[in-house]
């Protein structure tokens, strides 16, 4: 055991140890990028989730009659049809002082309902196997009882919203793929200099025997180091930064702060990202130095 | 007895230029002792190069140990590097390793275990007169201090073939004739040795070896024949050489 350690220091020795070039630090800029890029397009991805499950299933149905006798009567009859109907989970007619009490800040305090053509509103919520087919269903059996009632999926409030949260989700993602990408182009670079830098060392201890193999495992290595060094202090950081921002949303108790609250699996997805940069850099390190190898013979 | 080296029709050019190896026909014994000589720039060092597989010819056939070099898969090649220890003529030593780790570099390539390396390593050292300069760095040595850890470095593994070239250029006559000696037991221990020296003192010193002259590309009268000056008389100075292959 002792033997095969010392056998490997002398080895790693082919190569002078000279002063840490600057990829340590190109790749812990790098890995702070790609993690808070990963931990946003994760968070938004969470959030989107919540989102959709906190929604799916809920609409709301108008009833819009300006005769608030015949508006109280189709509230009556949808609600003896809901009652019946198969697939509602609940539904809830909204009691007009609270819609009142919403409009407040628009109408004034002494607006009455009898004297404005407010809608009457039904909260609805479907059991989750309701399909489309179900909502339809409901929708005609609505229309029959009043044609100018209409049921609005909650869904479609936030389809807007939902569409900007997916298109920087997939940014911040493509943005993570860019800068592995860049890492790898990093790599390629610093391994390409490094075999150009020791030329001659390597052109000697080839011609008494190494293998290509030996050689590569020499940079790669070395470059391995750099990218774990890199990728620790990029990490630690961006993971600082990020513990300080759920601090800050935590103590204000937004609902934001939940919504965007990441889960455990994308913690570990974060902080296996590190482990996945070094793994690339160490593999295009010894592709890189493999193939430069096989341009001499 | 078994041919070790054979070249047939062996033609080398660099680029585009003319052939600096041209027709170049001949092949070596196992355990055979030959010099080659010839003005500077008739091609040496190139042939020399063949012979150590750092560079491949332009046309013809170069077999080693029997097989076919030339087109062989660059991956088998390493293998064969192994078996032929080389005393480059600018030595070529890593600059930042120590004389021990120079010398003990192609026992390391070969995966000799540590606890199989120092023994062989401090006993070649004692030998080529550096003992207590184990860690000497290559820039610190003079110019035969140098020459002398190449020469360790290439005849510790105990090689099949030994290319050197001009390994006495830069030592004195003492230390050329110890050098020339450590050579000798490494020849009767089965290893082939060629030596390209303008040292014609030298090449009197092994009666029995053969002399191949390279004149601008060309091998002339690669039988031996030409073989000058005539062998000196056999010495009694070859005896406790540490040529143990490290186990």
């Amino acid at each position: 055991m002792t033997s095969a350690r010392s056998s490997r220091a002398a080895r790693n020795r082919w190569l002078p140890e000279g002063r840490r070039g600057p990829m340590p630090w190109i790749i812990g800029i790098m890995m702070f990028l790609t993690v808070l890029s990963a931990a946003c397009a994760l968070g938004l991805g969470h959030a989107l989730t919540r989102l959709r499950g906190d929604l799916a299933g809920g609409y709301t149905i108008q009833i819009v009659e300006a005769n608030a006798a015949k508006r109280m009567q189709a509230v009556r009859g949808i609600s003896a049809y809901l009652d019946s109907a198969r697939g509602v989970r609940t539904y809830k007619v909204v009691p007009e002082a609270q819609m009142l009490a919403q409009l407040a800040p628009w109408l004034g305090e002494d607006a009455r309902a009898d004297e404005l053509p407010i809608p009457a509103l039904i909260d609805l919520s479907l059991r989750p196997a309701a399909g489309s087919a179900r909502v339809t269903q409901i929708e005609q059996a609505v229309k029959r009882i009043l044609p100018s009632a209409r049921i609005d999926a909650h869904q479609g409030y936030l389809a807007p919203v939902e569409g900007l949260m997916r298109t920087l989700m997939w940014l911040a993602g493509g943005l993570v793929a860019l800068m592995l990408l860049m890492t790898g182009a990093v790599v390629v670079l610093a391994a390409n200099s490094a075999h150009a830098a020791h030329r001659g060392t390597i052109d000697i201890i080839h011609m008494l025997g190494a293998t290509d193999l030996q050689l590569a495992r020499l940079f790669q290595r070395r470059i391995a180091l750099d990218a774990a060094l890199g990728a620790m202090a990029g990490t630690v950081s961006a993971a600082a930064l990020l513990w300080l921002l759920d601090s800050n949303l935590h103590v204000s108790q937004s609902e934001l702060a939940g919504l965007i609250r990441l889960p455990w699996r994308s913690v570990a997805i974060l902080f296996g990202l590190p482990l996945f940069a070094v793994l690339v850099a160490a593999l295009t390190a010894r592709i890189t130095v493999m193939r430069a190898l096989e341009r001499n013979l | 007895m078994e041919r070790v080296i054979q070249f047939e029709n062996i033609g080398l050019r660099y680029g585009a230029d003319a052939e600096v190896l041209r027709d170049i026909n001949f092949s070596l014994s196992a355990g055979g002792f030959y010099f080659l000589t010839g003005a500077s720039g008739a091609g040496k060092t190139s042939l020399l190069k063949l012979l150590y597989l750092a560079q491949r010819p332009t046309r013809g056939v170069l077999r080693l140990f029997g097989e076919d070099v030339v087109m062989m898969h660059r991956g088998r090649l390493p293998g064969f590097r192994r078996r032929i220890g080389v005393v480059f003529q600018d030595f070529r030593l890593v600059p930042h390793l120590s004389a021990f780790d120079n010398i003990a570099l192609p026992l390391r390539v070969a995966g000799i275990e540590e606890k199989d390396i120092a023994g062989p390593v401090e006993e070649m050292l004692a030998w080529v007169g550096l003992g207590g300069r184990e860690g000497a760095l290559p820039a610190s040595l003079s110019g035969g201090e140098q020459q002398r850890i190449a020469i360790a470095r290439a005849v510790i593994g105990r090689p099949d073939i030994l290319v050197a070239d001009e390994p006495t250029g830069n030592v004195d006559a003492e230390m050329a004739k110890r050098l020339i000696a450590l050579f000798e037991a490494l020849n009767r221990l089965g290893t082939t040795i060629v030596i390209a020296t303008h040292d014609l003192p030298l090449i009197g010193q092994i009666a029995h070896a053969q002399m191949m002259r390279l004149d601008k590309g060309r091998l002339i009268d690669p039988t031996g024949a030409l073989r000058f000056p005539p062998a000196s008389p056999a010495r009694d100075d070859r005896a406790g050489l540490p040529l143990g292959k490290p186990q």
